[in-house]
C-alpha cells in the first residue's frame, strides 16, 4: 500500500524562499507501518490454506465476503450520502447471472463472476436515474422496493429455480479454472479444492475493494464525493458534477457488489430468491458491521466484521434472539458511540491505521 | 376479465395501503424522519390486538381504543428517549437507528408469537357483505376499510389546518427555529407527531388485520406499500396519500387477475412508472 504524504503545497507568504511552507498530509508514519503490517498479513492469509481446515476456509470466506460487503456500503452510505437499504438487489443479482452463466451458458465459474458484475452494474445504471428522482431518506426506501422488485422478478424464472430455487450439480464445476492444480496442490478433494480458489477470490476482492476505497476517499475525487454528500450547492459552486459523481459511484459499488454475491453463491451452489435477495443478510449484517466499527472509516468495518463473526459463532443457535441482540447494539452504539469502536479510539487517541483526514501540517526547512 | 369488481376490490385495498402511509407521511411531513420500522410497528399493533382480544376476552372496538392509547405513548416515548437524539443534519442515524429497531421488533414478535399467520376476530363483521347491484357483493370489511381511511384523511386535515396543535404541526415543519422563537415546544411537538402517527398506524393495522392473515415477517412490505403510496399521491399532501393507496391497491389487484404471482410485482412496477413518468407524485403539494 502507498501513501503519498504531499498532495499539495500551499505557501502561506509571498516570497517562496523563505516562507514556511504548509503541506496536506495524509499518510503518517503509524500509516505507513500498518500498511507494511497489513501487506504481511494478507500474504500470511493467502498461505493459510496450505495448513488451515476447511472449516475455517469457509468462515474466512464468509468474513472476507461480508468485509467487502461493508466497505462498499461504507463509501457508498458513509462518505457518498447514498444510504441504500437496497443493496441485496446486486448480491442477488451477481448470484443469479452466475447461476446462469454456469447452467444455461456453461462457461467457467471465473468468467461467469466477472459477466455477473457486469449484469449487476448494467442494471444499477438503469435503476440510477430513477431512484436519484428520491432525496436522502427517501432513497434508502426507494432501493429495498427495487430490491424486492428484482427479487420478484428473479422468482420468476423458471429455468433457474422459480420461487423455491436451485443448486449447480457439482458437474457444472469442475472445469473450473485452477480447480485441478488446487486438488493437486493441496490434496484435496474437489469441493474443498474449490473452497480453497474461492477463498483466494474473496482475500483478493476483499484486499483490493479496501485498498481501492481507501485511495479513493483519499483522491480528489473522494474529496469531490465527500463535498456532494455535504453541501450539493456549494460543491457543485466550486465546480463538483455531484450528480456525476454520485451516479458513477452508484454503478462502481453495484459492480463490485456483484461479484460479491457471484463469489458467494459459487460457494454455497444453491440459490433462491429469498436468500439472495435478504435484506437481513446482506444488509442488516453489512450495517451492522458498519455501525459498529465506525462509519467513514477503513478500519471500522475490518473490527465490525470480526465482531460480528464472533458474535455468530456465540449466538447465531440462539436464532431470532440473536437477531434482536444485533439490533439492539445496532441502536445503542448509534446513541451512545455515534463514530463507533474505531471512530471513538481514533477520535480519543488520534490513532489511524488507514488514516482518510488531510491534516495541515507545517514542514521544517 | 378485469371488470369492474376487480376495480372495486382494488379501491378497497387501496384504503388499507392509505391507513398504511398516513403514519409515515405524518411524520415525514412534520420532521423529515423516515421510520424505517412503520411496517413493523403495524404489525406489533396487531399483533397486540390480538393478545389483548384473545386473552382478555376485550370486544375488538375497546381493544381499538386501548392499544391507540397505549402506541401513541410508545410513539411519544420513542421520539423523546431514542429518536430525538439522533434526528440532525446527517440522515444516516436515523435511519439506522430506525432500521435496527425494525429488527428488534421483527424478532421480537417471531420470538413471542411464532411464524404463524393469525388473523383478528371480528365476528360476523369479517365475512358479512353489502349487495351495492345486481351480483355485485362488496364485503363490509374492506368497505369499513377504506371508509376509515376517509375519515382518518379529513380527521387529519381537520387537525392539520384547523387547531392550534396543527398550526404548530405545520409551523415547525417550516421552519422549527422560528416556530420555537413563537414559543411552540419543537420537542413535543415531534414526540405528538410520532405518537400520532404510530396512533394512525394501530387504525390500520386493526383494518388490516381483520381482513388478511399476517405474520412476524411481513412488516417491512407494510413499509414499502406505505412508502409507494406516499411517493405515488405525491409527498405532502394527505388526499394524495390517499390517492397513492388506491392507485397501488389498483394496480395490484389488476395484476393479481392477470397472474396471482404478479400482485406485488405490478404494485413495485406501478410505483416505478409513477416515479419515471411524474417524479413528484400524482398529486404534489402546492409548497416546495
Amino acid at each position: 500500500m502507498s501513501v503519498v504524504a504531499v498532495h499539495e503545497k500551499v505557501e502561506v507568504d509571498g516570497d517562496a524562499a523563505t516562507a514556511p511552507v504548509w503541506q496536506v498530509r495524509v499518510g503518517t508514519s503509524l500509516s505507513r507501518a500498518a500498511a507494511i503490517a497489513a501487506l504481511a498479513i494478507v500474504v500470511a492469509l493467502a498461505l493459510l490454506p496450505a495448513i488451515a481446515s476447511r472449516n475455517l476456509i469457509q468462515d474466512l470466506i464468509f468474513v472476507f465476503t461480508m468485509l467487502t460487503l461493508a466497505q462498499l456500503w461504507n463509501v457508498l452510505a458513509g462518505w457518498g450520502g447514498l444510504v441504500s437499504v437496497g443493496q441485496q438487489a446486486f448480491v442477488g443479482l451477481g448470484a443469479y447471472a452466475l447461476f446462469a452463466g454456469v447452467i444455461m451458458l456453461q462457461i467457467d465459474p471465473v468468467f461467469a463472476i466477472v459477466l455477473a458484475s457486469l449484469f449487476a452494474a448494467t442494471v444499477a445504471a438503469v435503476l440510477g436515474p430513477l431512484l436519484f428522482r428520491l432525496e436522502g431518506p427517501y432513497f434508502a426506501i426507494g432501493s429495498w422496493v427495487a430490491a424486492e422488485a428484482l427479487r420478484l422478478v428473479c422468482a420468476q424464472f423458471k429455468t433457474l429455480g422459480g420461487g423455491t430455487g436451485m443448486s449447480i450439480s457439482p458437474s457444472d464445476l469442475t472445469q473450473m479454472m485452477g480447480l485441478k492444480w488446487a486438488q493437486l496442490a493441496f490434496a484435496l478433494r474437489p469441493a474443498a479444492a474449490r473452497d480453497v480458489l474461492i477463498y483466494w477470490i474473496a482475500l483478493l476482492l476483499a484486499t483490493a475493494v479496501t485498498l481501492g476505497i481507501t485511495t479513493f476517499v483519499r483522491s480528489r475525487m473522494g474529496l469531490a464525493l465527500a463535498a456532494s454528500r455535504d453541501n450539493p450547492a456549494a460543491a457543485r459552486s466550486v465546480g463538483v458534477r455531484t450528480d456525476r459523481i454520485r451516479y458513477l459511484l452508484w454503478i462502481v459499488v453495484a459492480f463490485a457488489t456483484g461479484m460479491v454475491g457471484a463469489v458467494v453463491y459459487l460457494q454455497k451452489a444453491r440459490i433462491s430468491p429469498d436468500a439472495a435477495f435478504s435484506v437481513t443478510d446482506w444488509t442488516a449484517y453489512v450495517i451492522f458491521i458498519v455501525v459498529i466499527g465506525g462509519v467513514r472509516t477503513i478500519e471500522g468495518p475490518m473490527i465490525g466484521v470480526l465482531t460480528l463473526w464472533g458474535l455468530i459463532n456465540y449466538l447465531a443457535q440462539y436464532g431470532s434472539l440473536y437477531l434482536i441482540v444485533l439490533g439492539t447494539i445496532a441502536i445503542l452504539v448509534m446513541l451512545f458511540m455515534p463514530k463507533g469502536v474505531w471512530g471513538e479510539i481514533a477520535w480519543r487517541w488520534g490513532i489511524r491505521l488507514f488514516p482518510t483526514q488531510r491534516v495541515l501540517s507545517r514542514n521544517s526547512h | 376479465m378485469i371488470g369492474l369488481d376487480s376495480v372495486i376490490e382494488g379501491v378497497l385495498l387501496g384504503g388499507v395501503y392509505a391507513l398504511f402511509a398516513l403514519g409515515l407521511s405524518l411524520i415525514f411531513g412534520i420532521m423529515r424522519l423516515v421510520n424505517l420500522a412503520h411496517g413493523d410497528l403495524i404489525l406489533l399493533a396487531a399483533y397486540l390486538a390480538l393478545s389483548v382480544t384473545t386473552t382478555l376476552n376485550i370486544p375488538l372496538a375497546v381493544a381499538t381504543l386501548l392499544i391507540v392509547a397505549v402506541m401513541f405513548v410508545a410513539g411519544y416515548a420513542l421520539q423523546r428517549l431514542v429518536l430525538e437524539r439522533v434526528l440532525g443534519d446527517d440522515i444516516l442515524p436515523p435511519l439506522l437507528v430506525t432500521f435496527g429497531l425494525s429488527i428488534v421488533i421483527q424478532n421480537g414478535l417471531l420470538l413471542a408469537y411464532g411464524a404463524d399467520s393469525r388473523r383478528l376476530q371480528a365476528g360476523a363483521f369479517e365475512s358479512s357483505s353489502v349487495t351495492l347491484a345486481d351480483g355485485l357483493n362488496v364485503g363490509l370489511a374492506p368497505l369499513a376499510a377504506l371508509l376509515t381511511a376517509i375519515a382518518a384523511v379529513a380527521l387529519l386535515q381537520l387537525i392539520f389546518y384547523r387547531t392550534a396543535l396543527g398550526r404548530a404541526f405545520r409551523a415547525t415543519a417550516d421552519n422549527p427555529q422560528i416556530a420555537q422563537l413563537m414559543g411552540i415546544n419543537e420537542r413535543s411537538v415531534y414526540a405528538i407527531a410520532v405518537g400520532m402517527s404510530v396512533a394512525v398506524s394501530v387504525i390500520a393495522a386493526i383494518t388490516f388485520g381483520i381482513r388478511a392473515n399476517f405474520d412476524p415477517s411481513i412488516g417491512p412490505a407494510r413499509l414499502l406499500y406505505a412508502f409507494e403510496a406516499v411517493i405515488i399521491g405525491g409527498l405532502g399532501s394527505l388526499w394524495g396519500t390517499l390517492a397513492g393507496g388506491i392507485v397501488l391497491g389498483l394496480a395490484q389487484t389488476i395484476g393479481a387477475r392477470v397472474n396471482p404471482e404478479w400482485q406485488i410485482l405490478t404494485g413495485h412496477l406501478a410505483f416505478l412508472v409513477v416515479l419515471m413518468v411524474r417524479p413528484r407524485g400524482l398529486f404534489p403539494s402546492r409548497r416546495p
